[in-house]
């Protein structure tokens, strides 16, 4: 809401500057989003008057006029086509400086000399228009300065209103606040009423009364809607923000700036029968004023007549009906309505039409519902002043049962202290309602000390004490009130010990060099199906975009594109990763989320250097990342990994992660055919774990340390190439027995001097007891049974 | 005796000129060794008379360590030398740059966050958390937010296909995105009695995306519900978080009534521009203050709808998004840059 300093002055006029009224204003809940003149900055200016003109010798369209500046006259070439002899208009001397710097020097236009120059509005930032010279009312002095002429150095504050504060949006309202802040009188402009001179009225039926519980409306006749709006009215729109229309929509916007109340004028002659409010039915349709035509929805509220709607109740009129300004259809008589719909009624009705109208945001947030004839009142007023005619008696529908109530609420001293944590003195209290144009009514002393409050009509927001103790606050200032830290047991944090915490996951990563990125939890659907086929997906009903437009299934889409985005700016490799919620349709309409982690690698295994590289991550990078990770659990033999099926890895490398029989995840190269398809270039290896079935972890318990030497011996095998290292090792580990402490591999070779169709193995093993020095004959026996074992089950030859 | 002499002037001679050590043992042997010059020499003392025995034998011993010596400084010389040389020849250039390994990072907001939640947890609030699709009920209506409010129109709300579930009636829907944590207050509230203390970090959706705003970002709420809580404890709180969080103890902060359908007194808090200290700059549009966060006391409706006796308990919620605060701690000037992940973007902060 646009307001100007001036207007709110005339309503209540506090000693405090514009930039203290700025600030009271944001400290009061109201908060200033932009200050800004009434005009741009200008200096020089005055009210010149034209006392002669005279046609230029040397050029038809410019005239040398003599101009009055109230200290003398002075020679002044003019080419706009409207100046006359006797106008009135800025003139801006030798010296002025206009907008934007523009400074006024004496010159010579076509060999005759000019001594500055008349203005047009648009010269001075006041208008976009360009029509001429600005003429300004004969009242004006003669040489007085024309800022303060016409009140330019008014200061327009732009505030943004919360949704409960509807009752600001008025000048009255806004105006209501200065006084309470500055506890200065409110001097509430009166709207006496107008007397009937003709019986005309227009009959009004309410078939909705809970929507519409007043619309009152008042024929009046004979207007002539030719006549212009005067200036002071269209200046005090322009400065709100609205522009000038006609005379009868610069009234009703006027009376709506003013005290809060949407009006609407109907063309009386374009309605037919009568008025009735109803609900929308099927098949109505509407042209509105705004050219668009709309079948409203069965709880939209309508302005109907006998043919049908004529207007969106409380958000914009139709065509049809509309006031004509110009022509021969010129409206002559109207209609004009002054209703009270319930905020319920009208709200988000005009966000289904991609509306948002002045009238639909006063009544969604609540209209005050005591002003309907006093708005109406005022509205005439204005009507018979500037454009004549004769009104009618004001008459319509009222349902009074149906019309908000405000009822009294109790506020208790104590519970104010206690929820501010501030004594508030009581006085205070009774003298800030009492402004805010409560009906304060109190009893007891002391702590017991509490009223009874009722709020006004204007005050949709004040339902409960605690409402209450908010704008005691508000006013108090909420800077004044007391800061002290909360009072709190020393409780320490439980932590569960059978859970890896996410962070954890996330250091093991940052240690293996991996760089944490955050996606967007929606992606492309092309991707989610690509690369979760067969997933129940969760399709947002109003994406931004195509390309964000499901929820996730998987954490992959995200890295992969995260990549694709890298590599087309030049980057080399990446190894990435992500902590987040996954989410898919689950059974019966449930919605399953599911944290995890996935990673991604590509390139290079370490930046290129002189010392080292050249090697680039594989499979066995990723599959180390991952038992990185399952080590957090204490756990690691609890996972397998496994051949199977996954519709976005590599068909021959990719691995299954299986905790007992639960997959936990997956971990391979992208499938070449999806790289293809989403244009991956190079091996791109990822993994993607659940974390929930990951997390479950165990505590180590000590194992005691053997005071005796460990035996080493390496063990070179061959083995048919289809053998699987995997089995080799838990054979070679089985086998060794007890003494058997570890069975590492170390070599893996095929090639030249294996032969062909098989691969030659190398295993290191060792050997240790609790209680003794292993002999040589003990350790051989062991490594002699493994060799046993590895020859039976996989045809392993000693090499 | 010339020719103990000889043999004394001789073997000096070779041992001050011997290069190696090798060189020098042999050298000891020739001289000093069993069958040596110099023992050769003693050895002769026996075919002299025995008065001149003791003599002769003394110059012999005085030649042979006037040798020794010699054998032994040339030794330590030698030696000297050569582990000058060889550490000579180990020298590396230190200028080389060090072994690189991959080196990664955390996301700045992931930073952000964890900060601020172990900011909140040493002062003993637990971390909750809760969905990310969200009933209509838990998003809005729990939180004194009913359908129409004007309030919505403030919460642009990503919704889920699915209508037809919703007009069978099932009050999981409409689905939503969460806009805020502040449906984990309620949740939490519903299965907890006072005192509670808790954060609710997480991602909240809204549809908006321009430089300062994108369609997902982070949020923390803060809940305190106990016997006694006021918005005096909130004004603390809140003022002794955003001190600890921008490092300075003379932070100004202030707080401006603001409207929240579920806290009533509500407040939007502004900190003196971190960036201008309050002189006004472009980051806080010549304000001189920057607005980081919503709060306010509990509101009654609220607590009763989440089963929590408002007469006995109150309580105060607090609300902000770590990544404006990202903004303003790294100097980023376009939000959207923090999810488009560029690695050149999140290197800078790794």
């Amino acid at each position: 809401m646009k307001v100007s300093e001036g207007w709110l002055r005339a309503w209540a006029n506090p000693a405090a500057d514009s930039e203290a009224l700025e600030k009271q204003f944001s400290m009061a809940g109201l908060e200033v989003d932009g200050v800004e003149g009434a005009a741009p900055a200008f200096s020089g200016v005055v009210v010149g008057e034209v006392t002669a003109v005279a046609p230029h010798p040397d050029a038809d369209k410019l005239k040398v006029c003599t101009v009055a500046d109230g200290e003398g006259t002075q020679q002044v070439v003019c080419g706009a086509p409207n100046v006359t002899v006797g106008m009135k208009a800025p003139y801006a001397k030798v010296g002025a400086v206009l907008p934007e710097g523009f400074k006024i020097k004496k010159a010579k236009l076509r060999g005759v000399e000019s001594f500055g120059m008349l203005c047009g509005p648009d010269e001075l930032g006041l208008s976009e228009e360009r029509y001429g010279l600005m003429e300004l009312p004969a009242s004006l002095p003669t040489g007085a300065d024309f800022r303060e002429a016409l009140d330019l150095n008014d200061t327009i504050f732009d505030i943004d209103l919360t949704p409960n504060r509807g009752d600001c949006l008025s000048v009255r309202g806004l105006a209501r606040e200065l006084a309470v802040l500055n506890r200065v009188e409110f001097c509430a402009e009166p709207c006496p009423p107008v007397a009937p001179t003709i019986d005309d009225t227009f009959p009004v039926t309410v078939t909705a009364p809970e929507a519409c519980p007043r619309y009152l409306g008042r024929v009046i006749k004979g207007v002539d809607v030719s006549r212009p709006t005067p200036d002071w009215m269209a200046e005090r729109l322009r400065r709100l923000g609205l522009r000038s229309i006609d005379p009868v929509v610069d009234i009703t916007n006027y009376v709506m700036l003013e005290l809060g109340q949407p009006m609407h004028a109907f063309d009386l002659h374009r309605l037919s029968q009568g008025i009735e409010v109803r609900l929308a039915r099927p098949g109505d349709t509407l042209a509105l004023l705004d050219g668009s035509e709309v079948s409203p929805a069965e709880d939209t509220l309508l302005i109907c007549d006998g043919a049908g709607p004529v207007a969106l109740a409380g958000i914009m009129g139709g065509e049809r009906s509309g006031i004509h300004a110009e022509g021969e259809a010129r409206t002559q008589d109207i209609f004009l309505e002054c209703a009270y719909f319930s905020p319920l009624a009208i709200a988000g009705r005009a966000r289904r039409f991609g509306l948002f109208t002045d009238a639909s945001q006063r009544y969604e947030r609540g209209v005050d519902f005591a002003l309907q004839a006093a708005a109406t009142e005022r509205a005439t007023a204005l009507l018979l002043e500037i454009c004549g005619g004769e009104a009618g008696p004001i008459s319509g529908f009222e349902a009074k049962a149906a019309l908000p109530q405000r009822l009294p609420i109790t506020l208790r001293s104590a519970r104010i202290d206690a929820l501010l944590g501030t004594a508030i003195p009581q006085d205070t209290v009774e003298d800030v309602l009492t402004r805010l144009a409560c009906t304060v009514v109190g009893e007891g002393s002391g702590t017991e000390r509490s009223w009874t409050v009722t709020p006004p009509s204007f005050r949709f927001d004040l339902e409960r004490e605690a409402d209450l103790i908010e704008e005691v606050a508000r006013i108090y200032g909420y800077d004044n009130l007391e800061v002290a830290l909360p009072p709190a047991a020393l409780t320490l944090p439980r932590e569960d010990d059978g859970v890896v915490p996410a962070s954890a996951f996330t250091a093991a990563l940052l240690g293996l060099g991996a760089q944490e990125i955050i996606t967007y939890s929606f992606i492309d659907s092309a991707w989610a199906e690509a690369f979760c086929p067969g997933v129940g997906l969760l399709p947002l009903a109003n994406p931004l975009s195509p390309e964000l437009a499901v929820l996730r299934p998987s954490l992959l889409p995200g890295l992969v594109k995260t990549w694709q985005h890298n590599r087309n700016r030049q980057a080399v490799g990446a190894q990435l990763f992500e902590i987040g919620t996954c989410f898919e349709a689950g059974e019966n309409g449930a919605v399953v989320e599911t944290p995890r982690v996935a990673g991604l690698l590509t390139g290079p295994r370490v930046p290129e250097q002189w010392s080292a590289g050249g090697d680039t991550l594989d499979f066995f990078d990723a599959k180390g990342w991952v038992e990185a990770l399952l080590g957090l659990t204490f756990d690691g033999n609890s996972f397998t990994f496994e051949a199977g099926e996954h519709a976005a890895l590599h068909p021959t490398r990719r691995a299954l992660v299986k905790r007992g029989d639960t997959v936990v995840g997956a971990v391979g190269a992208l499938s070449p055919s999806l790289a293809q398809q989403l244009d991956v270039s190079g091996q791109v290896y990822v993994f993607e774990l659940a974390l929930a079935p990951l997390a479950a972890r165990v505590v180590p318990q000590h194992q005691g340390l053997s005071r005796f030497p460990a035996v080493r011996r390496d063990l070179a095998l061959d083995v048919p190439k289809t053998v699987a290292a995997g089995a080799v090792l838990a054979t070679a580990k089985a086998a060794a027995g007890a003494l058997g402490k570890t069975v590492r591999l170390f070599d893996v070779y095929e090639g030249k001097g294996v032969e062909e169709g098989r691969k030659s193995l190398a295993l290191a093993l060792t050997f240790q007891a609790p209680d003794r020095t292993l002999g040589d004959e003990e350790v051989e026996g062991a490594i002699a049974q493994v060799r046993e074992a590895l020859a039976k089950d996989f045809d392993a030859r000693q090499r | 005796m010339n020719e103990l002499a000889a043999v004394r002037e001789e073997a000096l001679g070779k041992v001050a000129e011997a290069e190696d050590l090798a060189t020098l043992e042999n050298l000891r042997v020739a001289y000093l060794g069993k069958k040596g010059a110099l023992t050769g020499v003693l050895k002769s003392l026996g075919k002299l008379p025995p008065e001149e025995r003791p003599a002769a034998g003394a110059a012999v011993n005085a030649a042979k360590e006037e040798v020794q010596a010699a054998l032994e400084a040339r030794r330590e010389a030698l030696q000297g030398a050569a582990l000058e040389a060889q550490l000579a020849a180990e020298a590396v250039d230190i200028t080389l740059p060090g072994r690189q390994g991959a080196r990664g990072g955390r996301h700045p907001h992931a930073v952000t966050m964890a900060r601020i939640v172990e900011i909140f947890r040493q002062a003993g609030y637990a971390v909750a958390s809760g969905p990310e699709v969200e009933s209509d009920y838990y998003n809005f209506e729990a939180l004194n937010i009913p359908a129409h409010h004007p309030a919505r129109a403030m919460h642009d709300t990503f919704y889920l296909e699915g209508r037809e579930e919703q007009a069978a009636g099932d009050p999981r829907w409409p689905r939503l995105l969460r806009t805020h944590t502040s449906p984990v207050q309620a949740r939490i509230m519903e299965n907890t009695q006072p005192p509670i203390r808790i954060i609710c970090p997480g991602k909240v959706y809204r549809v908006d995306s321009d430089v300062t705003h994108t369609p997902m970002f982070h949020q923390v709420e803060g809940l305190v519900v106990g016997e006694g809580i006021s918005m005096a404890h909130l004004k603390g709180t809140v003022i002794e978080f955003l001190r600890v969080f921008f490092n300075a103890d003379d932070l100004a902060v202030r707080f401006r009534p603001s409207y929240f359908p579920f806290t009533e007194p509500s407040a939007a808090v502004d900190v003196e521009c971190v960036h201008c200290r309050g002189d006004g700059c472009r980051v806080c549009s010549h304000t001189g203050w920057l607005e980081v966060m919503g709060c306010g006391v509990v509101h009654p409706n609220v607590l009763e709808m989440s089963g929590i006796d408002s007469e006995r308990f109150s309580g105060f919620a607090f609300g902000f998004g770590p990544d404006r605060l990202s903004m303003l701690y790294y100097g980023v000037d376009d939000l959207r840059l923090f999810y488009e992940n560029d690695l050149r973007f999140l290197a800078q902060f790794a």
